[in-house]
């Protein structure tokens, strides 16, 4: 099965992915990028979001997460990372095993 | 804990010893199944955390590079040489089964010519050259992180669901079970004890 790719997030940090040939979506704000996904979400399988925009959405991204596509990934923006990643991989840890054995704080 | 509303017959005494049978077993099968998932799980996250960092790393670079690539490059001239990429990339979606949950499995279509940069303008520098061919070297491993780490938040959903049948079978259905079988057991005895005192009572007056 083919899947296009898409990145959503502010302008400057998503140029370099539509050189690459990758789908880009700007959004600046919260409701926009929202909105975007709900458009994009059934056309594109891999979804890039940068970390400010997932912050927010953190609730509304869970319903991706019922189904094995569209698949969701937060990545750091041209300001860096804001540690979002590593939360969500903290998170999703303490679910399944009740315990950290990652980041041991 | 509460026992079942049923009557104390020897009908429903067979019947719930069958279902506590059904009940023990399935337990045990799903809390093999859930030691088994937790041992996957901490290898995938694992490395999902060592992607993760490395992606982070790789891709702020790129970010960055950029960014000086194109402050080198007038504005209007970066944007219509970027605006249209010559290619569209595309990946191979596939599904994959971990312990019969199922998982995405992402790979990039190789039918890209990577020598060719998506766009043909002399105005654009060098340095945005090589910022783009990062890039689209670094995707590779951004799917692959991609899915890694939609794998780890399906994983533990189904965990998580598991973990609650686990636990409702061994705390409140097969206690309960447990709890009804004695009950209909000491009726029964109850009952037969009652029989042969009244037996011997008619006996002893005739």
């Amino acid at each position: 099965m083919k899947g296009k790719i898409a990145i959503v997030g502010d302008g400057d940090s998503i140029t370099v992915f539509k050189a690459a040939g990758v789908a880009t979506f700007p959004a600046e704000t919260e409701a926009k990028a929202r909105e975007v996904l709900r458009k994009i979400a059934r056309e594109y399988k891999i979804i890039f979001l940068t970390e400010e925009l997932a912050r927010p959405l953190t609730e509304f991204l869970k319903r991706f997460d019922e189904e094995v596509y569209p698949v969701v990934l937060s990545i750091p923006s041209r300001s860096g990372s804001t540690g979002y990643g590593a939360e969500v991989l903290k998170s999703a840890m303490e679910r399944a095993l009740g315990v950290d054995i990652l980041f041991n704080n | 804990m509460a026992r079942l509303n049923v009557n104390p017959t020897r009908m429903e005494l067979k019947k719930l010893k069958a279902r506590l049978n059904t009940a023990v077993r399935g337990h045990k099968l799903l809390k093999d199944k859930s030691d088994e998932m937790i041992r996957r799980f901490s290898v995938i996250i694992k490395e999902s955390k060592r992607l993760r960092d490395e992606v982070e790393k790789e891709l702020s670079e790129v970010l960055r590079q950029f960014s000086v690539a194109r402050s080198v490059t007038p504005a209007y001239k970066a944007e219509t040489a970027f605006a249209m990429p010559s290619v569209a990339i595309s990946a191979d979606c596939g599904a994959a089964s971990i312990m019969g949950v199922e998982v995405p499995e992402l790979s990039l279509q190789a039918d890209r010519k990577t020598a060719l940069l998506p766009y043909a303008y002399p105005e654009i520098t060098s340095e945005a050259d090589y910022s783009v061919e990062c890039a689209v070297r670094l995707l590779p491993k951004m799917l692959q992180l991609a899915q890694t780490e939609k794998t780890v938040r399906l994983l533990a959903d189904e965990i998580e669901r598991n973990k609650r049948r686990v636990n409702a079978l061994e705390y409140v259905m097969i206690p309960q079970l447990e709890e009804t079988i004695k009950y209909i057991k000491s009726k029964l005895d109850e009952n037969e004890r009652a029989a042969v005192v009244r037996l011997m009572k008619v006996k002893s007056n005739g």
